[in-house]
């Protein structure tokens, strides 16, 4: 029985203990949104946060995250307007889709950690995230757009 | 085979040909929706909105309701190309409606619809004067309506913005579908109805939110992978060495009983000899069939590819390349080039290759099937060609096409893959063999790859010949490849003119637009490529290997000519005879090809210095089809480190002419990608088939474009009032050439193979 708190709710699943995070969060909570792409970790689109890291699921059995707080990308935000989501809608970044979630879930990762990133800083942190459409022009710009917004926003709320 | 009005329009599978059997009507039928499926991209579960009380349906492919809703219908796939959203302004703009009362409806595969396929880059070109039309007969209708109801001529009165006006009386048009119109138009008076001028189109051009992308950033958008049923159970498949002629010999599913979920396992009987020697593990989930898996031992009698491998593909191409009597050769005018090479004093030829190229989209082949309570056979699946998967399927399952249907959801990544719907056949027989239940089959990444049909491997022989000035008096090409047409639908191979049927799609690009005097072309089909793995269309198809050939052999006829690789294409493109180019979509011919050469090589700064080690190039296409075309041209800089051979391609610059843009943001998503997709064939990808399978399994050693390789991308089109073309594929077509030749002007080694290794570079520099 694995137990971990899912966008902020407490889950449980009756699966062995071997499943991969994945197919736990696809097949036994129905969150689709996350992606199975290569199964090796070599792909990103199954990438979800794991007590705020970018985590690839697909080779992250489900007993190593016991208890842990899962983000998906259907619980990034409230009504799908992180600013990342917004950048990706604004410069239309999703060509087919697919990789999008894993690419912003990783996206979202680096502007924690380096909340003004060069493009070498992009580079270096999306290049675990492949996007067979080749939308990488977009979602630089786009990365580069949400971390202005948030800078913009972290300067509001001191001006509060 | 195919559904077409008229079989003799399918042979050649031209633009036009699509075009008549896309407009061409049959039968509808009916039944109960179940389950879900991604019909509308922009509601969160792919459901389509209800309607709003009365509806008018002006023509088979769209609605509006009382509410004055628009419903578009869209039989092309959604694969990343925002289709809908370009094909529905064609259709709103005439019919003078908001966007924002727009809604698109990608429909299940029906034979009302006609010829059901995406691909080719044909979607928009294809669509813009069936849906320009449909728009202007419902706006006709209403205005007809409207003048009835105010007892005033139809002239008096015009539609703007959902909206019939006249003098300060309006109405809008859910008001007149309320009243209940029936108004419907035969074929000569759609012809007949006229278009607004292209100047006065208000949503074609400019800037509108694409309806997919939201859910595409949100975790709502729904793939085939995502397709779910009450009562379905899991498959997991289990591949035969060879992709033709394996038979199971030997099965034991004994360790598979102790997992938990593990049902059966079944050896496929497959009447469509698809998936010869397959076998698939059910089980009640993914996990569970994926493990029973492991456990299930088979062993396979493997068929004759099992001792075919890359070189023997290719020595294979080069023996039937020296038999002059193989092949179709095609009509480029006088092809009587004999006779001139037999008298040139001054000849050139070279030989280029391509490896075999993997699709390796995204999300890996899946498909959920099961028979509804109507026995109907549903196939969930994201496809790209449901009027040829849909005959497969019925002789696999044995039933008639009408007691099937594939529904709609997006594609994680179509780039032809998904045109050869082979992957639904396996989940239909399992479905089949347990009584109609719902299994849904998910292979895993290197089931995905080496079930792929590949762009074949390729071989092309080029020759030139000059008279005593250099100038250019002749030339030859002859390429050689496994023929996907002839594979899987022999009925679209148009013949040469010496009577011998060729692939289209295998040879087009050869065909090029520079007037080189006599001119030969011959495509031969690569008869041991066809026998051992299933050759694809992959996106480009062969422009995007026949490109490669055709502009790095350019520049080096031009350094043979001493004349600048710019200068010496542009005095070929003269657009005389059949260059010229005819029809609202080619007229303009080469013309436009040297416009767009001009272009790129101003974008670029060509001739301007480079540093040590780096080298600018150029290259230019036509895209797809000489009917079709779509004008491309790339200025590559490249850096060579001689100490490793990398090679870092640092601008590509890319200029394209495709007639009037219709979503512009859309168009410039497509080109990036599909420069980048050159880019990703020309340096990073390339497989090689080894003793019938593809060496490669997975993302860790096949390795497509990642964004730290990206370089610098600027797109740039040619303002056009001509018919729009495609943009899906064309910008992929001439970035390999463009880099081949930046290479050569960077450190002076020519590389004729892709894709072009670092190892290639370091050879080629110490010979």
């Amino acid at each position: 029985m694995a137990k971990f708190i899912l966008n902020g709710k407490p889950v449980v699943a009756d699966v062995d203990a071997d499943t991969p995070l994945l197919w736990v969060i696809r097949d036994e909570l129905d969150m689709t949104g996350t992606k199975f792409g290569c199964g090796i970790g070599t792909c990103g689109a199954c990438t979800v946060h794991v007590g705020g890291r970018a985590t690839r699921s697909c080779i992250t059995p489900v007993s190593a995250v016991e208890g842990a707080n899962i983000t998906t990308i259907e619980g990034l935000s409230a009504n799908g307007d992180h600013p990342l989501q917004k950048a990706w809608q604004k410069h239309q970044v999703p060509q087919c889709g697919y990789c999008q979630s894993g690419q912003i879930m990783q996206a979202a990762a680096l502007l924690k950690d380096i909340p003004e990133p060069s493009d070498a800083e992009i580079d270096a942190v999306m290049g675990g995230n492949l996007c067979r459409c080749m939308t990488y022009v977009r979602i630089r710009e786009a990365i580069h757009e949400a971390a202005d917004a948030l800078k913009q926003g972290a300067k509001d709320d001191q001006a509060v | 085979m195919i559904r077409l009005s008229n079989k003799r329009e399918a042979a050649g599978m031209t633009r036009r040909g699509f075009l008549v059997a896309m407009t061409a009507v049959g039968v509808s039928f009916g039944f109960p929706r179940s389950v879900l499926a991604a019909m509308d991209p922009a509601t969160a579960d792919g459901k389509v909105l209800p309607d709003e009380g009365a509806l008018y349906e002006p023509s088979l492919w769209y609605s509006i309701d009382q509410a004055g809703k628009v419903k578009v219908n869209i039989i092309r796939a959604e694969m990343g190309q925002h289709v809908g959203t370009s094909i529905a302004r064609i259709l709103a703009d005439e019919l003078e409606v908001p966007w924002e009362n727009v809604e698109i409806v990608h429909v299940d595969s029906a034979k009302k619809w006609g010829l059901m396929v995406t691909g080719g880059s044909w979607s928009v070109s294809q669509s813009w004067p069936v849906y320009r039309q449909a728009g202007a007969a419902g706006r006709t209708a209403l205005i007809e309506a409207a003048a009835k109801k105010w007892g005033v001529s139809a002239n008096a009165c015009e539609a703007h913005a959902g909206k019939v006006i006249s003098g300060n009386r309006e109405i809008s048009y859910g008001e007149l579908v309320a009243m209940g119109l029936t108004r419907q138009f035969t074929e000569n008076e759609l012809k007949a109805l006229p278009l607004k001028p292209n100047d006065d189109l208000q949503l074609v051009g400019k800037a509108v939110t694409s309806l997919d992308i939201a859910n595409k950033t949100n975790g709502k958008a729904i793939f085939g992978i995502d397709a779910k049923v009450d009562g379905m159970v899991y498959a997991a498949p289990l591949l035969p060495p060879t992709r033709y002629g394996a038979k199971v010999t030997q099965m034991d599913d004994s360790a598979a009983k102790s997992v938990k979920g593990y049902q059966q396992t079944l050896v496929l009987d497959d009447p469509s000899g698809t998936v010869p020697g397959w076998v698939m593990v059910i089980a009640d989930s993914f996990t569970a069939a994926q493990k029973a898996a492991a456990k299930v031992k088979v062993s396979w009698q493997a068929g004759a590819a099992a001792k075919v491998s890359e070189a023997d593909i290719i020595n294979h191409g080069r023996e039937l390349l020296k038999d002059s009597s193989k092949g179709a050769i095609l009509d480029t005018g006088d092809t009587n080039t004999d006779a001139v090479f037999a008298k040139a004093g001054d000849t050139i030829e070279h030989e280029y290759l391509t490896a075999t190229v993997l699709h390796a989209q995204m999300e890996p082949l899946n498909a959920l099937v099961f028979r509804n309570q109507d026995g109907i056979w549903e196939i969930h699946s994201g496809c790209q060609w449901q009027s040829l998967t849909t005959p497969v399927l019925a002789k696999a399952l044995g039933v008639s096409e009408d007691e099937i249907t594939i529904r709609a959801y997006l594609l994680g990544g179509g780039f032809g893959r998904r045109l050869n719907g082979d992957y639904t056949v396996p989940a239909a027989l399992a479905s089949k063999a347990l009584g109609g239940k719902p299994v849904k089959m998910l292979m895993m990444r290197p089931q995905d790859l080496a079930f792929d049909s590949p762009r074949s491997a390729s071989v092309q022989q080029l020759k030139m010949a000059f008279d005593e000035n250099k100038g250019v008096v002749a030339m030859e090409h002859h390429a050689t490849a496994g023929w996907p047409t002839e594979v899987m639908i022999p009925v679209f191979m148009p013949k040469g003119i010496n009577g011998q049927p060729y692939d289209p799609f295998s040879i087009a690009g050869a065909d090029h637009w520079y007037s080189v005097g006599a001119q030969k072309v011959r495509a031969v089909s690569n008869d041991l490529a066809n026998d051992s793995f299933r050759p694809g269309w992959l996106r480009s198809v062969s422009p995007g290997w026949t490109g490669w050939a055709v502009e790095s052999f350019m520049d080096e006829a031009a350094h043979h000519a001493g004349k600048d690789p710019l200068e010496f294409r542009l005095q070929l493109l003269t657009a005389e005879g059949r260059n010229a180019g005819a029809g609202p979509i080619a007229a303009g011919g080469a013309s436009r090809q040297a416009a767009v050469l001009k272009k790129a090589a101003a974008m670029i700064g060509w001739g301007s210095p480079q540093p040590e080690g780096t080298g600018l190039g150029i290259a230019s296409t036509f895209g797809q089809e000489r009917d079709m075309p779509t004008w491309v041209a790339v200025a590559a800089q490249v850096h060579v480190d001689k100490a490793t051979g990398l090679v870092d391609v640092q601008k590509l610059y890319v200029a394209v002419d495709a007639g009037i843009i219709v979503d512009p943001n859309g168009a410039e998503a497509q080109c990036q990608g599909a420069a980048l997709w050159g880019l990703s064939m020309a340096l990073y990808e390339g497989t090689e088939l080894v003793n019938g399978k593809f060496k490669d399994g997975n993302f860790d050693t096949y390795t497509p474009l990642r964004i730290g390789q990206t370089p610098e991308v600027k797109i740039e089109f040619m303002p056009s009032k001509m018919a729009p073309s495609g943009l899906g594929e064309p910008a992929v077509t001439p970035v390999a050439p463009a880099i081949a030749n930046a290479i050569y002007n960077a450190v002076g080694v020519r590389l004729r193979k892709i894709p072009m290794t670092p190892d290639d570079v370091k050879n080629a520099l110490k010979a």
